[in-house]
């Protein structure tokens, strides 16, 4: 008996709201801008450019590039575009079942490259983006300032005392950063005797931290970094040469004793997006831009607290010149 | 629990029932000392030898292998399995899609989501006034308002979906294993070991794989927050159904009920509201997961705190990690009330009820025009901006954190550097510079002198595995870590734990503190800890300082609460003063939950590690976080994160023994409880107020 009234009242509830929620179609505001959609629609002749995924890898200058590229399909070519936060790894992953559509700045990868593009030939290479990129190791301004020479490899292992911490065990310490990017540190500290230890910092917030309080509080810090990067513009870090790179001497990545290549950054797509003759394809095998232009929107970001699609907004009404290149205009 | 374990359980009673008669001529402690000075002699020898260190871009043959298979198993995408997972990948993405369309994601045509703010936070009230009462409807109505003054609306609603989900699929694979397991111990002998992996397993080693099978975003999103969720109601529902009282069910048999009636009409609506707070254990850990999740790009809002994260900015992380604790905190007390009001609805008969039924009807009208007017007009659709304090919140929060990083920095420098040489850096020189055989024979002898004998063979086994995992060195030096931890955890827990324990208001303004440490997604506080402690294991520590500390302090404020008041007042009258009540009667009569609390503070805080790896910890975390971020170190991370679930094991044995023994001098308090909370025995009067399940926290389930 009890149990039926409760029934009734909710099915009751559930028909009333059931009314309500249909009868709500057609009024209000809401209901005006529904309607002028529609019409908008049927006014492009119910065309589209269709879904774009863009990869959102988690660097800022590489959110940049995404937002650029996605700002101008999104509102010049009018596709509907969706970002997604992954790693580089996963979004390469992604280029087999769809989900991902565009890797906006890979940086080398030849596993990678190797898997995806010559193997499940499920990827590929879409062209520069006209950014290079550097990786090496890195002190602050104030230290480079101070000693001048510390720039040097061979003249670490004199400073190796001051940049000892806790972490360390009484050698000096050397950062390492970002997981996802390979780095040969280890196999350098021991190919050119110098008396460090790698400390892994285990995130690329980690590392910034670091030597943000390293400039601020003039400690002592060496570390693997990399650039184009926003927190460039916020503290020029100094780079610190190694051993000249020549082609092949980190081909064995326990004997490596030379400093990293310089990484021509490209654009990589998936197969099935490349053949879907979309117009964003077009756009995105078309961009090329500047370390300058990179960095520029990223400090919109970083620095200026900047919505990403803001920036990214601001910066091509700034250049739609280039933007047009990019168009075919 | 298997069989085995409760005869040991039985066991272990008679030993410590015996102990103080004076059984064994040597007393304990003087044993550890013999054990651990030993130790130091051959380490002073020995240091530096067969070590077995690995550096940190190193593999070996093992880890290559386990890359190997996983690149194997991921690249057969035509065979069945892949293709089962994509349409369960489907399936669910259809879902969320679905429920995005009504509260979150606008679908075109329509310029916004189905129903507007005003509706949902009409709907949700609501439907807390029908299952819990007023107050959580007027709190579930301010939470869901909050989500749109700190401008995170449609993340929230988007995290709130995916828990949904989560939560409703744990529920119908749950609640039938559940049942199984109540009424067979085969089943939980089975179960058991599986849900201690599911729970201590961190979530970085698996997100991988998930990601091959289900794809990116919500799907796989779903699947990892399951993974992790799901082991407590299990384990929470199956204990309650275990303890339905035999005479019930052998009465409610000998009157001819089938298997089917005595599940459904006896076990289950017996076992009630111990079920509902599985469900709520279930609900806090969907929470915790569904934020990790956002590193495979499931929505909600985990994705604006990782993005703050790359920026550094710790001001735009806060907020909607605010957002979180709220969600949290709401839903724990709603899940809570629930269980509770049932109880009481049950025993109040039906004087109120036409009461009820007015007032819920009123209040339907109320909400569906509000509905209406969220699905018609803008002002009740998108929520207004005027009320959006989110970026001044930011702001506010960023120039705290500057001005502390900017002044504190030096001092807390100077806690670092003391507690780093004086403590962790000798602890860690003699556990992982010990060659590997002495650290393992004298992990093994500390076990068998605190755990006993089925502790050692426990122990016994998960160094074998840590061994043949290839991590040892960087299992040790966690280890180091862990314990550090651990004791400053339970330092913590001593002094906050007997003030809240004696007093009211002590614990009325420390308990919402609390709930936030434990439910704020880590990586909000990792920059300022940064900031104060720069990168190294001791930020690490903070860091699970943080996260496991309210878990000790509330065990422990629980067990001098349960400390009987007449006890104390009899050494009051008998002269004590407030110290020597502390000193010899409080702390001693609540040995049983400080135990319990060493044991679900190494647990808490092994459960950070793979976060201390991302700011400089090194070791396990490090190579679980490499795992996930290059598919070369895949084989690595896995066999990392097997090493942190061994450790897990190892620890969680040889305390949980030592609690056991030391509970005889506790269990007379228990009695005090409501039924619900005694099932945990020690854990907390509420036990939903320890979110984020870590394995095996109900030490008898």
């Amino acid at each position: 008996m009890r149990r039926s009234r409760q029934g009734i009242a909710k099915a009751l509830g559930v028909a009333a709201s059931a009314a309500l929620v249909l009868s709500a179609c057609g009024g209000g505001d809401v209901g005006k801008a529904t309607e002028a959609n529609k019409s908008d629609l049927a006014a492009n002749g119910g065309q589209t450019c269709g879904d774009v995924n863009i990869a959102l890898n988690n660097w800022v200058g590489y959110t940049a590039d995404a937002y650029v590229v996605g700002e101008v399909a999104a509102k010049q070519l009018g596709c509907t575009v969706s970002y997604k936060n992954l790693a580089e790894e996963l979004s390469w992953a992604g280029f087999g079942d769809g989900s991902v559509d565009v890797v906006m700045e890979n940086w080398g990868h030849a596993d990678l490259v190797q898997k995806y593009i010559k193997g499940q030939k499920t990827a590929e290479d879409a062209g520069l983006t006209g950014n290079t990129g550097i990786i090496g190791w890195y002190v602050p301004p104030w230290l480079a300032k101070a000693h001048p020479d510390i720039t040097n490899w061979q003249n670490l292992n004199k400073y190796a005392s001051n940049f000892a911490t806790s972490e360390s065990g009484g050698k000096g310490q050397l950062l390492d950063g970002d997981p996802g990017f390979v780095t040969n540190d280890e196999a350098l500290v021991q190919n050119l005797n110098l008396n460090f230890k790698v400390v892994y910092a285990g995130s690329e917030a980690a590392l910034i931290q670091a030597f943000r309080d390293a400039e601020k509080n003039h400690t002592w810090v060496i570390g693997y970094f990399y650039e184009p990067q926003w927190f460039l513009s916020e503290v020029p870090l100094v780079h610190v040469d190694l051993p000249k790179y020549t082609p092949g001497c980190d081909s064995d990545p326990e004997k490596v004793d030379c400093d990293y290549p310089v990484y021509h950054l490209n654009k990589v797509v998936s197969k099935s997006f490349a053949d879907s003759g979309s117009p964003a394809y077009d756009l995105i095998k078309a961009f090329h831009w500047t370390n300058a232009d990179q960095n520029l929107v990223a400090k919109y970001i970083a620095e200026d607290g900047m919505k990403p699609e803001d920036a990214a907004d601001k910066w091509i009404a700034d250049n739609q010149d280039k933007v047009n290149a990019w168009l075919g205009k | 629990m298997s069989a085995t374990a409760t005869d040991e359980k039985v066991k272990s009673a008679s030993t410590a029932t015996r102990a103080p008669v004076g059984r064994g001529p040597i007393p304990k402690w003087v044993l550890l000392v013999a054990v651990i000075v030993g130790w130091v002699v051959v380490w002073s020898f020995t240091r530096g030898q067969q070590i077995l260190d690995l550096g940190g871009q190193q593999t070996t043959s093992l880890h290559e292998s386990l890359t190997s298979t996983a690149n194997h198993i991921q690249a057969a995408t035509g065979s069945w399995y892949i293709a089962l997972t994509r349409h369960i990948a489907d399936a669910l993405n259809w879902t969320v899609e679905l429920l995005q369309s009504w509260v979150s994601v606008a679908k075109f045509p329509r310029p916004i989501p189905e129903i507007g703010w005003l509706g949902v936070v009409a709907v949700a009230s609501w439907v807390a006034l029908a299952l819990a009462g007023w107050q959580i409807a007027i709190l579930v109505g301010l939470s869901f308002a909050s989500f749109g003054v700190l401008g995170w609306w449609s993340d929230s609603m988007d995290l709130l979906i995916i828990t949904g989900i989560t939560v409703l699929i744990a529920l119908v694979i749950g609640i039938p294993l559940a049942v199984w397991m109540g009424n067979s111990k085969f089943a939980t002998a089975v179960v058991t070991p599986v849900l201690d992996v599911l729970q201590t397993l961190p979530g970085f080693v698996y997100l991988l794989p998930l990601f091959l099978f289900f794809g990116i975003g919500a799907p796989a999103g779903i699947m990892a927050t399951l993974i992790y969720a799901i082991p407590p109601v299990i384990r929470i529902a199956s204990h309650g159904i275990r303890s339905v009282a035999p005479s019930t069910i052998e009465a409610t048999t000998s009157l001819g009920q089938t298997t089917g009636q005595r599940i459904r009409k006896v076990q289950l609506p017996m076992a009630r509201s111990t079920v509902v707070v599985g469900i709520n254990q279930t609900t806090m850990a969907a929470l915790s997961m569904a934020t990790i999740a956002a590193f495979i790009s499931s929505p909600g809002l985990g994705v604006p705190v990782i993005e703050a994260l790359d920026l550094v900015a710790v001001g735009k992380a806060f907020v909607p990690g605010l957002a979180i604790v709220i969600m949290a905190i709401m839903l724990d007390r709603t899940t809570t009330a629930i269980s509770e009001r049932s109880e009481k609805l049950k025993r109040a008969g039906g004087v109120n009820r036409r009461m009820r039924f007015a007032v819920l009807g009123v209040a339907g009208v109320v909400t569906l025009i509000a509905v209406y007017l969220s699905r018609t007009y803008f002002w009740a659709a998108t929520f207004p901006e005027r009320f959006d304090y989110g970026a001044t919140l930011a702001a506010r929060v960023q120039s705290i954190s500057d001005w502390v990083s900017n002044h504190l920095g030096t001092l807390t420098t100077g806690i670092k550097n003391q507690i780093s040489n004086l403590i962790l850096n000798p602890l860690q020189d003699l556990l992982a510079n010990s060659p590997w055989w002495l650290a393992g024979i004298a992990i093994l002898l500390l076990a068998a002198v605190v755990g006993g004998r089925w502790a050692t063979l426990s122990t016994a086994i998960c160094l074998a595995g840590i061994y043949r995992l290839d991590l040892w060195h960087d299992t040790m030096i966690t280890l180091a870590t862990t314990l550090v931890a651990t004791v400053l955890v339970m330092v913590l827990g001593v002094i906050f734990g007997v003030w809240m324990g004696r007093s009211k208001a002590a614990d009325r303004i420390l308990r919402p503190i609390l709930d936030a440490g434990q439910t704020m997604p880590p990586f909000v506080y990792l920059i300022p800890a940064l900031a104060l402690f720069s990168i190294g294991r001791f930020t690490a520590i903070v860091a699970a300082i943080i996260y496991a500390a309210p878990a000790a302090i509330k065990l422990i404020a629980d067990g001098i609460q349960g400390v009987s008041p007449t006890t104390v007042e009899a050494a009051t009258a008998a002269g004590s003063n407030r110290w020597q009540i502390i000193s010899k009667v409080q702390i001693p009569m609540a040995r049983g939950a400080l135990v319990l609390a060493a044991n679900q503070g190494l647990l808490y805080v092994l459960s950070m590690v793979v976060i201390g790896g991302a700011v400089g910890a090194g070791a396990l975390g490090y190579d679980v976080i490499s795992g996930f971020r290059q598919s070369e170190r895949f084989g690595k991370g896995l066999a990392a994160g097997l090493c942190i679930v061994l450790l897990g094991v190892m620890l969680d044995r040889i305390t949980r023994k030592a609690a056991s023994r030391s509970t005889q001098y506790a269990a007379a308090k228990k009695t005090r409880r409501n039924p619900v909370t005694s099932v945990f025995g020690l854990v907390p009067q509420n036990p939903t107020r320890a979110p984020h399940g870590v394995a095996m926290r109900e030490k008898e389930l």
